[in-house]
């Protein structure tokens, strides 16, 4: 049938690298099980490292769950990701103390070296760049968060060094 | 059920456990307000404004969630109570547009009279207006997201009654949207059109497209000859709009009205309503003897037309052909009509009257255009008439009654009850039972189809022959059927199926009344209107035998296939 093909169209992006099939191998096990719909949303997203429109239509489907919930539940939680991810994730802090010690010049200055705002990921998806309320480590203020790695007692002239370190 | 005794406001009161303090304050006697809370919607407190104060609780309660306990004493009129709310409202109205003059549900707004009832005279707190795009993708419906109050009302009812499940919220807090998936427009979503939501909605976030100055502008062409037909339903719905008794009917006003206003011809889709009950009936009797498919299932309804595309595509050759009565209308008004009374199609312009929303989309779906223009050119809502009825100042109630039109507006009982659920099951009934056993039928008021349950069944011997008959309206019931069928568990003949609860008397497009006993008031009329008529089958409509005499042969003939049959498209499911 017509809608399959487009279905299956949407898809074939994903088929190639292998991510489809494992994909197919977690609906396998969950399907037509919408209370499973968090974990198979965390999973997929494991899987792809974000959520595509495909992959949601897809889950969707399998799990019997409507689009517009399966829409409401990956918009309320900030773990979901409708945009796909840079490599490295930037979490900078905006707490008291950062605010104080001046963060927003760490802000200005890693928007001037990637090229996107809080909130973008990079076009070669290299980097996306957040803001967290307060990371917890207001003694090394202002503090930037690199996947794992902490930097803190920043100033914005050792942010290009920092970010080569960064593939 | 255990009951216990609540004091509300000093009185004494008993109840089940497990009724709302809501319930028991209604009981009492006492009325507490509400926003959120809909009759026919499971509760959700989201609202705070029916906040009420419970001896010995910490915080106010929301009295349409809070359950009972025995020996409870609630205070509904407190000084707290009133602050609390007044506060509440006038945080939802600080982030509302306060548009009143201009919204479609100005002095019908449980919002505006919310602040009427509670005395608001300012809104203390700046708010934030928010500037989100209006949806106008669909022929049906448009959704002004600035306006909602997010009480989840329209969520409730597509998803809890309809089974749609179109709508839901995206984000949180402040950033919270409701609609279809983002991005994503009513009309390209699964969305169904029924237009339950905009019932539902307390405000004017949801409502109809509005075809009133298409129409006036027809009207006031000279070249067009403007012809509107009436779907049964709405004759027992402008009542209540108009300040009357709900349910009663305004048959002979309503016509007289249409003509004030200026409409050419005035017909009933009745009349079509006759001729789908030949078509259909005969279709029937044809699966019946030459081995299916079965069941057949009708097709009046274009919200469960739409909802079948979306979720059971497998069943679609179980769907009658039959158009609609409203297309068959269309379709034979711009030829056998055109034809006859030397008019050429191309300045008809054909109008309808329907309790549906969802009838707009039918009326714009691409393949409706057998008469070579687009058979219904517009559709107005019961909502919609009255609009014209009170931009053209006319006091309906004064109008002598007035008749409609030959030859459409000739029409038999059996057409009137199409505008309830169970209607077309037993029309159908009235004259298949003859048509098959030669004999008359012994009795024209099919109980077992009749009245408001979510899903009827009834069995009827035609010559020997059992034929089961399911009678079913709202989609969730629909959904339920279906899945019987899939499942092997139901194998029934006949199928009624309407999209919305209790058939077209409770579609998408009639007055909006917060009460709850409405839809039964307007069956009642239904009915009514039924028991008085002279014809009451629909293969004694005189105007329908004729016009299979002159003009299509015999139902089912390749002319009556070609004006008054369609075909179905599946659609994607998420």
């Amino acid at each position: 049938m017509a809608l399959e093909q487009v279905k299956l169209e949407k898809c074939t992006e994903f088929i190639s690298d292998g991510m489809y099939h494992k994909l197919e191998a977690l609906l396998q096990k969950d399907k037509k099980s919408p209370e499973m719909l968090i974990f198979v949303l965390q999973q997929a997203q494991n899987i792809y490292g974000y959520l595509p429109e495909a992959v949601l239509l897809r889950i969707s489907e399998a799990l019997d769950v409507p689009k517009a919930k399966i829409y409401g539940v990956v918009t309320f939680y900030s773990q979901f990701h409708l945009k796909p991810r840079g490599r490295n994730v930037i979490r900078v802090c905006q707490g008291t103390a950062c605010h104080v010690r001046g963060v927003s010049r760490i802000v200005g200055k890693i928007k001037e070296e990637l090229g996107v705002d809080v909130g973008e990921t990079t076009e070669d998806l290299r980097f996306t760049f957040e803001s967290v309320a307060c990371i917890g480590a207001c003694g090394l203020a202002p503090v930037v968060m690199i996947n794992s790695d902490t930097h803190g007692r920043l100033t914005a002239d050792k942010v290009p060094l920092i970010l080569s370190l960064y593939e | 059920m255990e009951i216990v005794t609540v004091k509300i406001d000093g009185h004494d009161v008993q109840v089940d456990r497990g009724a709302t303090i809501l319930d028991a304050a209604k009981l009492a006697g006492v009325k507490i307000p509400t926003l959120c809370h809909h009759p026919m919607l499971r509760p959700d407190g989201a609202c705070r404004i029916c906040v009420v104060e419970v001896a010995g609780a910490r915080n106010l309660a929301a009295a349409c969630v809070m359950p009972v306990a025995d020996k409870m004493v609630v205070n509904t009129n407190t000084p707290m109570v009133r602050q609390a709310r007044r506060v509440n409202l006038e945080l939802i109205l600080a982030n509302h547009p306060l548009a009143c003059p201009s919204c479609k549900r100005n002095l019908n707004c449980e919002l505006q009279q919310l602040a009427l009832d509670m005395g608001v005279s300012e809104i203390p707190y700046e708010g934030r207006k928010r500037e989100l795009e209006i949806d106008d993708s669909s022929p049906a419906l448009i959704r002004e997201p600035n306006k909602c109050i997010y009480c989840s009302r329209c969520v409730r009812v597509c998803s809890d009654v309809q089974s749609v499940d179109a709508l839901s919220f995206y984000r949180r807090g402040f950033d919270t949207e409701v609609g279809p998936p983002p991005g994503v427009g009513l009309m390209d979503s699964v969305c169904v059109q029924c237009g339950q939501c905009a019932v539902a909605c307390p405000v004017g976030a949801i409502y109809e497209r509005s075809a009133v100055d298409d129409v006036w502008q027809a009207i006031s062409d000279p070249k067009k000859h403007v012809i509107v037909q009436t779907a049964p339903a709405v004759q027992v719905s402008i009542a209540e709009a108009l300040g009357l008794e709900p349910g009663l009917p305004m048959t002979g006003k309503m016509a007289a009205a249409l003509r004030r206003l200026g409409f050419d011809k005035i017909f009933t889709t009745e009349f079509t309503a006759d001729l789908t009950i030949m078509e259909e009936g005969t279709e029937l009797l044809g699966r019946l003897n030459n081995g299916g498919p079965l069941p057949l299932i009708t097709s009046c309804s274009p919200g469960w037309i739409k909802f079948v595309e979306h979720n059971f595509p497998e069943f679609l050759e179980n769907l009658s052909t039959c158009k609609s009565p409203q297309q068959m209308f269309g379709a034979l008004a711009k030829t056998f009509y055109a034809e006859k009374h030397g008019i050429d199609p191309a300045n008809i312009y054909s109008v309808s009257l329907m309790p549906c929303t969802a009838k707009k989309f039918e009326a714009a779906r691409q393949e409706m255009n057998a008469s070579g223009y687009r058979d219904v050119d517009a559709v107005l809502t019961t909502r919609e008439l009255v609009r014209m009825i009170k931009e053209a100042s006319l006091d309906v109630s004064k109008l002598d009654d007035e008749e409609f039109d030959v030859p459409f507006g000739m029409l038999s009982g059996a057409a009137t009850i199409f505008g309830t659920t169970g209607g077309v099951a037993e029309a159908a009934l009235r004259t298949i039972y003859e048509l098959v056993t030669g004999e008359e039928i012994p009795t024209f008021e099919y109980e077992a189809v009749r009245g408001l349950d979510g899903i009827k069944e009834a069995t009827v011997k035609l010559n020997n022959v059992d034929v089961k008959i399911a009678v079913t309206s709202g989609l969730k019931n629909a959904r339920e059927v279906m899945n019987r069928i899939k499942s092997g568990e139901a194998d029934y003949h006949f199928i009624e199926i309407m999209g919305c609860p209790g058939g077209c008397i409770g579609g998408g497009g009639q007055p909006i009344n917060g009460g709850s006993d409405y839809r039964t008031k307007r069956a009642s009329g239904i009915y009514q209107i039924d028991a008085a008529s002279t014809i009451r089958k629909s293969h004694e409509n005189t105007a329908v035998k004729q016009l299979y005499k002159e003009y299509l042969g015999e139902p089912n003939s390749p002319k009556a296939h070609k004006l008054l049959h369609t075909h179905y498209t599946p659609r994607n499911r998420y």
